[in-house]
């Protein structure tokens, strides 16, 4: 096993995932700015895995540019965290989960910029900029939500109550990590105690409950997914599978 | 499209009306560029961002409140532009360049 290859697919597919969920909500959203907005988002986060999946194939040296890596590869494959798999579920529920992943994505390219690595510190840059904004969106949405109507605000806690048990995937720390003392990548723990602060200032101003940590799901980073992840990548797969080669 | 049906009942209402004006470097115009709705000044902001400063080329954005912009209306066009209609000296085209000076 190639760590920094590892950590790249990490890096790629987290925003390949969640920037697919979040496209889901184009022509949907609800309001006709938001949905540019969320479109605006996936976008991003889209162009941030292609960038980071280029350079996995890079590092790799099997040959695979970063469409072979997004379009020819199982969910067995994929490194993403379950949390950015799961169903949108309604737009509370999607804000949330955008929040709580935006949080942690800023704080670790944050370091990442940093990065010993100058390619990867290069993408960093540019990423950190847009996850900034990211950040920015999701963030006022869960204090508007949160602090809205006794509607929204039921739907809001419900989902960061659902949400919580994922997050523990997003600080934990394996071999690939390790292999990264030397100064390439952040050690995930340490980025916990940044996304803690900045996760509960946004959740007490949205008058919302911080939940308790409890059961945190595991092993996505190594394969292990929830049955989501292969419906979605059926749905995003078919095209550059059944027509191998094809240019579009 | 794998949208769950719960998606299209999400936040009801868009807020109010803002317009939005964009500047396209230091020291030029703010210029209007269209209007979004948002619940609040903040939020107006981000719409606008999305919707008119995605494509780059924007330094600077302002938001109004639509309800902030007092507008001459449309009734009253006669009265209140006509008289300037009658006087072409108002326009500087209207003065015949000499001969002899040159025109830039």
């Amino acid at each position: 096993m190639n760590p920094l290859f590892e950590y790249l697919l990490r890096l790629g597919d987290d925003r390949l995932v969640l920037g697919h969920r979040l496209s889901e909500w184009c022509g949907h959203g609800p309001a006709l700015e938001e949905d540019i907005a969320l479109a605006n988002v996936a976008l991003d986060l889209i162009g941030q895995a292609s960038h980071f999946l280029r350079l996995a194939g890079t590092v790799e040296g099997r040959g695979r540019d970063e469409d072979a890596l997004a379009y020819l590869r199982d969910a067995i494959d994929y490194r993403n965290v379950k949390l950015v798999e799961l169903p949108n579920g309604d737009f509370g529920r999607t804000i949330v989960r955008s929040f709580l992943f935006d949080a942690w994505s800023a704080l670790s390219l944050e370091k990442l910029v940093h990065s010993s690595h100058a390619e990867l510190a290069g993408i960093a840059a540019k990423a950190h900029k847009e996850a900034r904004y990211h950040v920015r969106h999701s963030g006022e949405w869960v204090i508007r939500l949160g602090d809205g109507t006794e509607e929204s605000h039921r739907r809001t806690q419900n989902a960061l109550d659902d949400l919580w048990p994922y997050i523990g995937e997003l600080f934990a720390s394996d071999e690939v990590d390790k292999a990264h003392a030397n100064g390439i990548a952040p050690d995930p723990p340490s980025l916990e105690p940044a996304w803690r602060e900045v996760v509960s200032d946004v959740i007490s101003r949205a008058t919302l409950t911080l939940p308790l940590d409890g059961y945190m799901h595991s092993g996505a980073r190594q394969g292990r997914h929830t049955e989501h992840l292969g419906h979605l990548l059926a749905e995003m797969q078919i095209l550059a599978r059944s027509h191998p080669g094809a240019k579009w | 499209m794998a949208a769950s049906t719960d998606q299209a009942d999400g936040a009801s209402g868009e807020g109010p009306l803002w317009e939005v004006f964009t500047q396209e470097k230091q020291g030029a115009p703010h210029e209007h560029a269209g209007s979004v709705h948002a619940p609040d000044a903040e939020m107006a902001l981000q719409n606008a961002r999305d919707v008119y400063a995605r494509r780059g080329d924007i330094v600077s954005l302002w938001v109004v409140p639509s309800s902030a912009i007092i507008a001459s209306s449309p009734g009253e066009s006669g009265p209140f532009f006509d008289p300037a209609d009658d006087k072409p000296y108002r326009h500087p085209q209207f003065y015949k360049t000499p001969r002899g000076v040159r025109v830039y």
